[in-house]
């Protein structure tokens, strides 16, 4: 087994992800033999090779120091499940 | 047993951009809720961010005014938790390539100078915030407020070098110095332009090893840094002295009951999964940019220390005074340019102007005399125009006015008589008035002399030149 | 012919010689869809009012005689991951189901500028993770061809609606083939630009250093004329190139001659589907004719792209999809008892099962501990693949492979079989990954009459080199005027 149900429910938990029993074993047979598959990976010595994260050699990319109108309070709460007073509104975090 | 701490301190602070880190919505503080957002800094599906190019240029300058090697390439990472102040859950900073790292910051603590190490320095987007109340009053629930969302911030990671909270205070106070030297925030700790969280562990001295720390968060101030640590320190060495094992944790600061508390958070382990950042692309610094802006350092508060006392001969005290805070400084030249006699211009500083901004609650910025004005007070007084003592009742009003020293003096007539003729006549005056003193005097009694020039003053209203009054006394006397 | 049957490139025509308004081609596509919609479901929503407002004001300019753009009145169609202000902008997925896009994304302005018309957005698998359009919120998307059979995906909606000239034109986005193997699935033209040519701003990431937009069109011109609209560098896009981009149109030339295509040995193995094989076999045979040499080269690695792609797109995903949590749009749960669990619930609840999959497969990959072992070490075995391409360039101008190992497959055939499922993006993955273009375009049918696609690769920014040898296969072949019946 290249993954166990304990993982699942650690992933699950910091992927804030609710799963019920039944979607937990399943997840664990499918990740699994996903991560078998992967493993083929380790056919190849990398020790030497650079990883890619860009695929094009950019860099110093960026925008001057100016300010931009905001988009409106509005407009930006439009979308917004739960407001009040102009603040967008959640459950109370537990601390 | 004698045990020695062991602190390091972990210090963010907002960088003075006008806008934005990722995006153009502007930085300024206080703002109503969610007036200063757009799609990019609240996380709208699609959004990419575009890096702020003064936002590295500050990061950069602040790495080499603390002695950081830069990296000739830097990248950006996407370190992963979720909070609702954080649109995206994840807040984009830096990991394995930072913007500089190996640097160090030289304190004074007790007339010593210490080195104190500088491990990394790194660039991040500042988080919204999240109210539980409303002035006093409880909501259910939370409210979250995403101006403050990505704002530039700094990380600056020192070194686990101190030892006592005194040092820890030492250097954030040099730390604080240096990042309004180089313009590049506001070290606003009350507004939060400055935030510090301390790593703090014990260790019986003489141990290399470090011991089991714990990272105490939450102060709003130095002195706040410094007391947390006092009593975090004290309760480590009683709690390893009762044979308690000391967790690893994070504990918050209450400045009310000055103890630190656990978080006995729920929360699972920080896991936050940090991988490069995809939408941004790495930032080479050259050698060539790194020069012109090494070039362009302004001169931070020990050369200009250093120059005070060689330019203007000041003592060792004044000079540390007047350049410990930027804005002193230039004050303090700005009244001197062209002026004479830089030590009294220092005197004046130090001991009339600071104070009464202290009791003002006021920053020398908003000091309501000017420098050009306090030059006109000193001239006016070198000039004999007024004494020092009735210069001390014109700065009085000229500090709550604002008004030019001349018209202060002029309106409330307060130049100074150094007309010997009517001088004289006002002592032939005190002199008949009060013969018995003539004689006290003349039978050897010096002191009867003070009586006499204190009694030519009161009847001038303190304007009577003193050095004249003084000759032509003595002249009368003989 | 039908004005909906009709390219852009020959609507354009017409509309610029005043033979045919906007709002006539405009009419005529939404007849069409009112007919065949139905059957086919291409749409998540359509937005018919705005459409004609479009047309209307595009025919006004042009009876004014003011200058409009080159798709000036051509009706589009936009897959439900770009951001159309003031549309909803769903990601075919129930926790985006009420979002409507406070912004244009870039090619959202480009269109505009080019006077084009928003017909409406099409569905897709949801957030784009899925190669059969049978994951998404709203329900299946059908293929024209066959109403039992997948139209490919992600963008599937996208390209059945091009199929089924329900919309003369389409974008759609790429980030392991969702743009070529639905336009094989479909039998039409769908290009994936080379990473960095087309603006990523607006469009909802799925996996950031792989997605890309491009065109479905019904031949290989529109998609030249297409990507003359959308190429452009964009300030927005750190990770756009600012190279200024040509006139595709001017590689529509039929000579091969002296150009080098590569036939890479690792895409035609024993077992391959004989009548895929064959298709793309006689489609190389037809391109040597035309003056093209033929060479067979190797791309060593290409056995570890798919895994390497269900590594780095899940961890760039797991992150991506970290900001819908109910907080500032979309779904949230109705009932929690806290912060928590209002997180939980809301994501639980709002993804599908193959989101919540990967979403899980890239949280795993990351998570400490595991780094090293699954992200660090895909993201080396990439720069083997990417390697791989550029030593394959030195040699040939061209790389030809099929776009799918089969044609499109039954509905509900992969569905309990993820692995099974992303073999289907086995040829299109690596040039994801190599950050190259590639393009997919029809070059024959099964015997059950189900389109087969011919894949054409270049290197970086070489889309013309690819125009070149799609247009001359195309110019010599009929397959791209065949039409579903519906």
């Amino acid at each position: 087994m290249k993954i166990t149900k304990k993982e699942v429910e650690y992933v699950a938990r910091l992927a804030r992800l609710a799963l019920n029993e039944k979607e937990k074993d399943k997840m664990t047979a499918q990740l699994d033999s996903i991560l078998q598959y992967v493993d083929t990976l380790n056919k190849l010595d990398t020790n030497n090779i650079e990883p890619t994260s860009h695929v094009l050699p950019l860099n110093n990319v960026w925008r001057e120091d100016v300010t931009r109108p905001s988009t409106s309070r509005e407009e930006i709460l439009a979308n917004a499940p739960d407001q009040a007073e102009g603040f967008y509104k959640v459950k109370k975090v537990i601390e | 047993m004698n045990y020695e701490a062991v602190i390091g301190l972990e210090v963010h602070a907002q960088l003075k951009t006008k806008s934005k880190i990722f995006c153009g919505c502007s930085t300024q503080f206080g703002a109503e809720p969610n007036t200063q957002t757009c799609p990019v800094c609240i996380g709208m599906p699609g959004v990419l961010p575009v890096l702020n190019k003064t936002a590295i240029e500050y990061i950069i300058k602040t790495s080499l005014a603390l002695n950081c090697r830069v990296n000739p390439m830097s990248r950006f990472a996407r370190k992963q938790y979720f909070y609702p102040d954080l649109p995206k859950n994840y807040q984009i900073s830096q990991y394995e390539q930072p913007v500089s790292e190996h640097g160090y910051l030289d304190v004074q603590v007790d007339g010593n100078t210490k080195r104190l190490g500088i491990t990394r320095i790194h660039l991040e987007e500042d988080a919204g915030k999240l109210l539980h109340e409303v002035g006093s009053r409880q909501i259910d629930g939370s409210y979250v407020d995403l101006n403050r969302t990505g704002v530039p911030l700094m990380e600056i990671v020192s070194e686990p070098d101190m030892r006592t909270p005194q040092e820890a205070y030492a250097y954030l106070t040099a730390l604080k110095s240096v990042l309004e030297y180089l313009d590049v925030s506001d070290c606003n700790m009350e507004e939060g332009s400055l935030r510090c969280d301390a790593n703090v562990s014990i260790r019986p001295i003489g141990q290399k090893e470090f011991g089991t720390k714990a990272e105490v968060k939450n102060m709003n101030s130095f002195k706040g840094v410094q007391k947390a640590l006092e009593y975090e320190i004290e309760r480590q060495i009683k709690a390893t002295e009762d044979g308690e094992r000391i967790v690893q944790e994070t504990r918050l600061w209450d400045a009310d009951k000055e103890m630190t508390f656990s978080m006995r958070s729920k929360e699972e382990a920080h896991d936050y999964r940090y991988f490069p950042e995809p939408d941004l692309v790495p930032v080479v610094v050259e050698e060539k940019w790194l020069a012109e802006i090494k070039q362009a350092l302004p001169e931070l508060s020990e050369q200009k220390k250093e120059r005070f006392i060689k330019e203007y001969h000041l003592p060792d005290y004044d000079a540390g005074v007047l350049t410990a805070d930027r804005t002193i400084s230039e004050y303090f030249e700005n009244t001197v340019k062209g002026y004479a006699n830089p030590k009294a211009a220092s005197n004046w500083i130090m001991v009339e102007l600071l104070a009464q901004l202290n009791a003002a609650n006021k920053n020398i910025t908003e000091s309501l005399i000017t420098p050009v004005h306090l030059r006109m007070l000193l001239e006016l007084i070198d000039k004999g125009t007024i004494s020092g003592k009735i210069a001390k009742t014109v700065f009085e009003e000229m500090f709550i006015s604002g008004k030019m020293p001349e018209i202060v003096v002029k309106e409330k007539g307060l130049v100074q008589i150094s007309d010997e003729g009517a001088i004289a006549k006002v002592i032939e005056e005190v002199l008949t008035a009060n013969a018995k003193s003539v004689e006290e005097y003349k039978a050897g009694k010096t002191a009867a002399m003070n009586f006499l020039l204190g009694q030519v003053m009161k009847k001038t209203q303190g304007k009577a030149n003193p050095g004249v009054v003084n000759k032509i006394l003595k002249e009368k006397l003989i | 012919m039908e004005l909906f049957a009709m390219t852009a490139h020959e609507l354009s025509e017409k509309i610029k010689n005043k033979e045919v308004t906007s709002q006539e081609v405009t009419t005529s596509v939404f007849q069409r869809i009112d007919a065949v919609e139905p059957k086919v479901k291409a749409y998540v929503t359509l937005l018919k009012e705005n459409a004609f407002k479009q047309a209307e004001a595009i025919d006004q300019k042009i009876k004014a005689g003011e200058p409009t753009g080159a798709l000036a009145g051509i009706p589009i169609a936009i897959k439900d991951n770009m951001n159309l202000k003031g549309a909803k902008c769903t990601c075919s997925s129930k926790i985006l189901s009420n979002f409507i896009s406070p912004y244009n994304a870039t090619i959202i302005d480009l269109l505009k500028k080019q006077d084009m018309v928003f017909i409406g957005k099409t569905n897709m698998d949801e957030f784009a993770m899925g190669s059969s359009t049978e994951t998404s919120y709203f329900g299946k998307t059908y293929n024209p061809w066959n109403l039992e059979t997948i139209p490919g995906g992600s963008s599937g909606g996208s390209a059945a609606s091009v199929s089924a000239d329900e919309a003369i034109m389409a974008l759609g986005s790429d980030t392991g083939g969702s743009i070529r193997q639905p336009a094989s699935c479909c039998g039409i033209v769908g290009l994936k630009p080379t990473y960095g040519r087309v603006s990523r701003f607006g469009l909802v990431a799925f996996a950031s250093s792989l997605d890309q937009i491009g065109p479905l069109t019904k031949d290989v011109q529109d998609s030249a004329l297409l990507m003359n609209a959308i190429a452009a560098y964009d300030q927005n896009d750190s990770t756009s190139v600012n190279i200024p981009a040509p006139d595709y149109t001017k590689s529509l030339v039929k000579d091969l001659t002296g150009l080098k295509i590569g036939i890479p040995k690792e895409y035609f193995v024993a077992g391959m589907d004989k009548e895929v094989e064959q298709s793309v076999r006689e489609a190389i045979k037809l391109l040597e004719k035309q003056g093209a040499k033929i060479m067979e080269i190797s791309l060593p690695h290409t056995e570890y792209c798919l895994a390497v792609y269900y590594i780095l797109a899940p961890s760039e995903a797991s992150a991506n999809l970290a900001r819908y949590d109910g907080v500032k749009y979309g779904y949230r749960t109705p009932d929690a008892k806290d912060l928590l669990e209002q997180y939980e619930k809301t994501r639980g609840e709002g993804f599908g099962p193959e989101v919540k999959r990967r979403i899980m497969l890239g949280t795993y990959a990351l998570s400490s501990g595991y780094y090293d072992a699954y992200y660090l070490k895909a993201q080396k075995v990439r720069t083997l693949i990417k390697n791989d391409f550029e030593e394959a360039f030195k040699h040939v101008d061209a790389i030809v492979t099929p776009t799918a190992p089969t044609a499109a497959f039954k509905i509900g055939e992969k569905t309990d079989n993820p692995l099974q499922m992303y073999l289907s993006d086995i040829f299109t993955i690596s040039v994801n990954l190599a950050g190259i273009p590639a393009l997919s375009m029809p070059c024959g049918f099964t015997k059950n009459r189900m389109p087969i696609g011919l894949q054409i690769m270049a290197k970086h920014f070489a889309e013309e080199t690819i125009f070149k040898v799609a247009y001359a296969y195309e110019q010599n072949t009929d397959w791209h005027k065949e039409k579903p019946k519906l």
